[in-house]
């Protein structure tokens, strides 16, 4: 379940040839973009082919933006979400790791849970609303346990996934040297998960924070997502924009720290390969 | 007038303190019906040679004069077989849609269409394999296909980027006397890039030999063994290892090192 | 193993005995009077069209646009900062917007927010795959002269088309999602409205065989997906299990 992520097979390799050529172009191309489609926003609204009622204005919006971030309230919010995004995927983590690893090390293991996983696993945490609505109400638990268990299962099969890839040479070298067991993975196997295990992370920092922001739009736990159900309720339309628009500043936040720390465990796994063999 | 001409060929890669100088000045001419190959030592720029030859790369200057017209884009009455024979053909389609890709857009007949391309077949001797698809062919047998697609094409001139460079010994010798009957068959020209200094001698009418980057032609090589030639007995001629020491003298002293 | 956790979870539902989580049995009996045929038409029909129909939206314009990005540099260069920015966008935040903008709580709005979300996954990795494509098979086209359409109908997208699958792929679980949340937020029809009202009426049983239910359905249309997947990439597994990666 990860909203407009490549398939989880591997870490995500950059395609074709890595566009090294950082011309000038490319950093002005960007900012022209964005000024572009916020100029059209702006006259698509203020010449009412929108109506300004159900498009404000991008202006408006970004003063609405720049008003609530002047206010605690927007920031307790903000927090609140931050706060059950990140412990979520902290739950999320604690146990996709040790059970993704004690399953991709283990034959018999991964084949008889192969199935509940397969089962459990297309289960849609959005479905699981009304459930956690009604037993454990509409408290932060309830949030963390949808993100939670949302995150865990990209983490978990990432996890398998690197545990299984790793290189069948170097633990054999490992152990004709007598490094026992738990040396072992410590020194040759997790290293080596490294990069999926961050392309899990990647999938599941996403995965934690629609979850989050889920659990406070439907159920009114605290966090912008209930902020945002309040406006709407209030009819602020614009503060229902302005907050849309901090959700998804917050979302491509996380995705670049996520995918940076993705970008750097890929470049640091082959120099950790060439180490061992 | 031959039917192909290079003129002073050049070609830079990059710019400033990094660039490249490929190819320096590289002229000679190929006549109608001629088998000319090309050799030098490694990284001499011959892989470059045939791409700008080809239309794949724009010369930094010179020109190429293909039947009297300049190559800006990739000329219609070319066809060019690469060395990656895996990687040129398209896996998703069978032998048989491979050969007739090139053949679509030209303003053919179905039935001349698959005419050709089970000549061109027949020719590399896969009829057999018509409706496999490549990866469920050895190595030489997708080189073939990647012949018979350029035979059926019915080019004017065709260029072979060292084709059989990653075959098999053996298989190199059943695919070099397939080219030469392919060649004597369809009558078409053959500008034929190679390392392999036994294997120019034994297919060619005429020798280029180049020099290292910055390259330039350094001698050609006029090859007059009679034709039709044989694996074994061409080879066993004195004026086959005479050609074939002369030619190894060449580049060997364009070697940086003394081997 | 898997029969043993359903007798497990059987029997220790049966021993709580709480109304809040009914024994297995029942949910399958409620599970049957629900969803066959009773009330299927009324909310498994709506909602799988809108999965079919945002799916399908997806995956045109997904591919048709993947594809000129793919192949320019340019384009993409442009492009790639607002892809970016919808693509973090967490759904839910943009509900309440889909229904204020598209004046509607019905099929359009529906079809619309699945469309849109279920785009990014196809599009993201249309790129990949058509920026992935071998360059010696494109060096061979082009020396061959094949025509521009040809080419990206010949070459480009059956090149392209395992990776575009892997997107469709995530495409699809992601269309079972967002189908289920814009049905829960508002609706008058669907397997999310179901829940929406087992919540209200505090109904467990119609609530769990709508879990179920939910969950069957993503599994099934992955392996449904799977085998026309199969049928139509067998040349990729030949392939690739020849040639090294």
């Amino acid at each position: 379940m990860a909203a407009g992520e490549v398939a989880a097979s591997g870490p995500a390799i950059a395609t074709a040839r890595e566009e090294r050529r950082t011309s000038f172009a490319e950093p002005v191309t960007f900012a022209l973009s964005i000024a572009a489609a916020l100029a059209f926003w702006e006259v698509i609204s203020r010449t009412g082919v929108i109506s300004q009622r159900d498009l404000p204005a991008m202006s408006t919006t970004f003063q609405e933006l720049w008003e609530l971030m002047k206010t605690g309230h927007f920031w307790w919010a903000f927090a609140d979400t931050v706060r059950g995004w990140g412990l979520g995927l902290a739950f999320a983590t604690a146990f996709a790791v040790p059970i993704g690893i004690a399953l991709g090390s283990n034959d018999f293991a991964a084949s008889a849970f192969r199935i509940p996983i397969e089962f459990l696993r297309p289960i849609p945490s959005a479905a699981l609303i009304p459930l956690l609505f009604l037993t454990l109400g509409t408290t932060l638990k309830s949030e963390l346990f949808l993100a939670s268990f949302g995150a865990f299962w990209p983490l978990l099969i990432q996890t398998i996934y690197g545990v299984r890839d790793v290189d069948p040479v170097s633990v054999e070298t490992a152990r004709s040297f007598g490094v026992g067991r738990l040396e072992r993975l410590y020194r040759i196997t997790l290293p080596s998960s490294v990069p999926y295990i961050a392309t899990g992370l990647r999938i599941s920092s996403t995965v934690s924070l629609i979850l989050a922001f889920t659990a406070e739009l439907f159920m009114g736990t605290k966090g912008l997502g209930q902020e945002m159900n309040a406006a709407q309720s209030f009819g602020l339309e614009v503060q229902v924009y302005a907050l849309a628009l901090a959700t998804g500043f917050l979302g491509i936040a996380i995705h670049l720290v996520f995918t940076t720390l993705e970008r750097r465990a890929l470049r640091w796994h082959p120099s950790q390969r060439l180490g061992t063999t | 007038m031959a039917i192909l001409e290079i003129n002073q060929l050049g070609k830079v890669y990059g710019t400033g303190a990094k660039a490249t100088h490929a190819l320096a000045d590289v002229s000679f001419s190929v006549e109608d019906g001629e088998f000319v190959c090309v050799v030098g030592p490694s990284g001499c720029g011959k892989t470059t040679l045939l791409k700008c030859v080809a239309g794949l790369l724009r010369p930094t200057r010179g020109d190429i004069v293909l039947r009297g017209k300049r190559v800006t884009g990739s000329p219609e009455e070319l066809a060019v077989v690469f060395q990656e024979y895996g990687r040129s053909l398209m896996p998703w389609m069978s032998v048989r849609n491979n050969v007739v890709l090139p053949l679509r857009h030209k303003k053919l007949s179905r039935s001349e269409r698959d005419g050709l391309v089970e000549n061109a077949l027949e020719a590399v001797g896969l009829t057999r394999f018509i409706d496999h698809y490549p990866w469920q062919l050895s190595g030489g047998m997708q080189q073939r296909v990647a012949i018979a697609r350029a035979l059926a094409y019915q080019p004017t001139i065709l260029l072979m980027d060292e084709p059989f460079a990653s075959v098999d010994a053996q298989t190199r010798g059943e695919l070099e006397d397939l080219v030469l009957r392919v060649w004597d068959e369809y009558g078409v020209t053959i500008l034929f890039v190679t390392h392999d200094i036994d294997e120019s001698v034994y297919l060619a009418d005429r020798v280029i030999v180049l020099t290292h980057a910055p390259t330039e032609v350094k001698e050609i090589v006029q090859v007059d063994l009679s034709r039709p030639r044989d694996q074994i007995t061409t080879k066993e001629l004195p004026e086959f290892v005479h050609l074939r020491g002369h030619v190894y003298r060449l580049i060997k002293r364009e070697l940086p090192v003394p081997v | 193993m898997p029969i043993a956790i359903l007798l497990a979870w059987q029997l220790w539902t049966a021993h709580l005995d709480s109304p809040k989580f009914p024994t297995l049995w029942t949910i399958l009996v409620t599970f049957r009077d629900l969803w066959l045929f009773s009330q299927f038409g009324t909310h498994v029909v709506p909602s799988l069209e809108r999965i079919g129909m945002g799916f399908g939206i997806a995956v045109v314009v997904g591919i048709a646009l993947g594809i000129p990005l793919g192949l320019s540099r340019w384009a993409r260069l442009w492009a790639m900062p607002h892809i970016e920015y919808w693509r973090a966008m967490p759904p839910p935040a943009l509900l309440p917007i889909s229904i204020v903008l598209l004046h509607s709580i019905g099929n359009r709005q529906k079809v619309a927010f699945i469309g849109f979300f279920c785009l990014f996954p196809v599009l993201l990795n249309t790129i990949d795959g058509v920026r992935g494509i071998d360059p010696a098979l494109i060096e061979t086209a082009r020396a061959y002269n094949v025509p521009r359409l040809e080419r990206i109908r010949r070459l480009v997208l059956p090149a392209a088309a395992p990776q575009i699958a892997a997107g469709m792929r995530t495409s699809l679980s992601l269309a079972v999602i967002t189908m289920v949340l814009s049905e829960y937020f508002s609706s008058t029809s669907g397997v999310g409205y179901v829940l929406l009202i087992s919540k209200n009426t505090f109904d467990f049983k119609p609530m769990w065989a709508a879990i179920v239910l939910i969950g069957l359905l993503g599994y099934l249309l992955n392996v449904l997906f799977l085998i026309v997947e199969r049928r139509l990439l067998a040349w990729h597994r030949g392939w690739r299990a020849v040639a090294p990666a």
